[in-house]
């Protein structure tokens, strides 16, 4: 390679270089080795796992962190249960303009901050709220119900923020679905349920596995919903790695927990990457 | 077949009532004349937007200083973002798609891990990072390097890191299109390299990088979990709402939030109309 060349090359390899560098490889390092140390004496540290010792002798941190892996993995179960019929209608069923509408009304409330969709449940779900006062005026109930700050409305409140992150990457998945292959079903006797998991499913695997991916990561790292849906009871890990840095000043037990946080949203993405025999690129992409 | 076909119309029109009843109500709360968004309706009031305070003790949006201030923090932050993000964006399309150099395959995934990365643990590991760097020039230079410590410069760095994942992505996908016998064309017309790019290879990329710098913005001015680990004392809008929400919020974050509905509506007409154009 020729000077100037090697130059260019260089100068168009500095903006990745710099951002990879600093923003996402050396603050990772830092937090890895805030990770590992202990607090000795004031300003003085020294290697050590007390951090991740704290996480397993101490009940509620480990139980928060359980909590949040599986009650992330219902929703995102819950997530693909609701979206499949939705997709594989927009994929199958709608035609020309009917399609392309249901598909945009499915992405629009997703360009709506978080926030403001939380509040929107706020308002429907708490004890002087919609549904409450709704269910009083038609006689269901007799005294104001709170829907608030319990695990049904945070997980509500994370499956409806999964959704768009399901829905895209189903329809794209379906859409490319040789219609005659359904119908090749059907006529060998199959029934719809037969079809269903012999044809369609199989077919949208892709999709399923990438909607799956990121609705998990982005359900586990959430910190919104459950904080607010869920109040006190909410017991979300991200918020006691908020307390942790913000609260508390604990640096270093923050950052533990944020590396217990990462090493399992890591674990489902790179065990859903590997079942599914895809890569990371190509999942990115779908969704 | 016939029944299970209209529970399947009727799952799916439910579907659509669940995907809008929260944006419906927050807007619809937004007019309410009450001092909580709650029922009953009180009568329609555009004292959310444009009160001065008058009526419910709290000003509406339009008049209140502290929402304003973090509108204006939003912008502040999200502009920066969005230029950064097309400008570097553009950079590393070129890299992926042009450049031949040994580990491209190794750079190429790493660009996309910020994207799997939760925006909690980017915002405390950027958070921990550049403390440290303040610290350590600041025992060295004998100063305190305000800009290193939470605030704007952080904020817009944290957003940065996983939003130029996206942006990249957006350009290096049509840079890949690109047939290149238009370039080759040019080159053969006595075109120097800085005049092809110039008229010919950024002009086609640019329904691209406006379109990433649209979808930039607009992350920037919806993201909250790596932001809310880098907030100084000037919180943009998300963070000033989160506030406000678990305080117990008055319609006026309904009123802002009609208008940020309204904003991004807005933005998405843009960039769909960008992509069609294209």
């Amino acid at each position: 390679m020729s000077e100037p060349r090697r130059f260019g090359l260089f100068l168009l390899l500095a903006p990745a270089a710099l951002w990879l560098g600093l923003l996402v490889i050396l603050p990772h390092v830092e937090i890895a080795i805030l990770s590992v140390s202990e607090r000795i004496a004031p300003r003085v540290y020294a290697f050590g796992l007390a951090n991740y010792r704290e996480f397993f002798v101490e009940p509620l941190y480990w139980r928060t962190f359980a909590r949040t892996a599986v009650m992330s993995i219902m929703v995102t179960a819950l997530t693909l249960l609701l979206a499949f019929p939705v997709a594989l209608y927009i994929a199958r069923a709608a035609r020309g303009r009917a399609k392309s509408i249901l598909f945009l009304l499915c992405l629009l409330p997703f360009w709506v901050s978080e926030l403001v969709r939380t509040l929107g449940w706020m308002i429907l779900m708490r004890e002087t709220g919609v549904i409450s006062t709704s269910l009083q005026k038609i006689g269901l109930i007799s005294g104001p119900i709170e829907l608030l700050y319990n695990d049904g409305a945070v997980v509500l409140g994370l499956v409806y923020g999964g959704l768009l992150f399901m829905v895209v990457p189903l329809v794209n998945a379906l859409d490319s679905l040789d219609p005659s292959l359904v119908e090749a079903g059907y006529d060998l006797g199959g029934s719809r349920a037969t079809v269903l998991r012999r044809i369609v499913i199989p077919h949208a695997m892709p999709g399923i596995v990438a909607g799956c991916i990121v609705v998990f990561m982005l359900t586990v790292g959430n910190f919104a919903t459950p904080v607010l849906l869920g109040g006190k009871n909410g017991l979300w890990f991200t918020e006691q790695i908020y307390s942790q840095f913000i609260t508390r000043f604990n640096w270093p037990q923050g950052s533990a927990f944020g590396f217990l946080l990462l090493a399992l949203s890591s674990a489902i993405v790179w065990g859903g990457l590997k079942l599914s025999g895809q890569s990371l690129g190509q999942t990115l992409r779908q969704g | 077949m016939r029944r299970s076909n209209a529970l399947w119309r009727l799952y799916v029109a439910a579907f659509y009532l669940f995907l809008f009843a929260p944006l419906f109500t927050v807007a619809v709360f937004a007019f309410n004349a009450s001092g909580f968004a709650s029922p009953p309706w009180r009568g329609f009031t555009l004292a959310w937007f444009v009160g001065t305070g008058a009526e419910f003790g709290k000003p509406g949006v339009l008049r209140d200083r502290a929402m304003l201030a973090a509108i204006a923090n939003s912008f502040e932050v999200a502009i920066p973002v969005a230029l950064m993000a097309v400008i570097l964006g553009t950079a590393n399309a070129f890299v992926l798609e042009r450049a031949q150099f040994r580990g491209k395959h190794v750079l190429a995934l790493m660009m996309l891990w910020p994207l799997v990365i939760p925006g909690v643990i980017l915002g405390i590991s950027i958070l921990a990072f550049f403390s440290r760097l303040a610290n350590g020039l600041e025992d060295w230079l004998q100063r305190d390097l305000e800009f290193l410590r939470p605030g704007h410069t952080l904020m817009v760095l944290g957003q940065l890191s996983f939003i130029l994942s996206l942006s990249t992505l957006i350009i290096a996908a049509r840079l890949r299109r690109f047939d290149r016998a238009l370039e080759e064309a040019a080159f053969d017309l006595g075109a120097s390299r800085t005049r092809v790019l110039r008229t010919v290879t950024l002009p086609y990329l640019r329904p691209a990088m406006v379109g990433a710098g649209l979808v930039a913005l607009l992350m920037s001015f919806e993201n909250f979990n790596t932001t809310l680990m880098l907030v100084g004392s000037e919180p943009p809008l998300p963070v000033y709402m989160y506030g406000q929400m678990r305080e117990g919020a008055t319609p006026a974050v309904n009123a802002v939030s009609l208008l940020l509905m309204l904003f991004a509506g807005g933005l998405a007409t843009v960039a769909v109309m960008v992509a069609r154009h294209d």
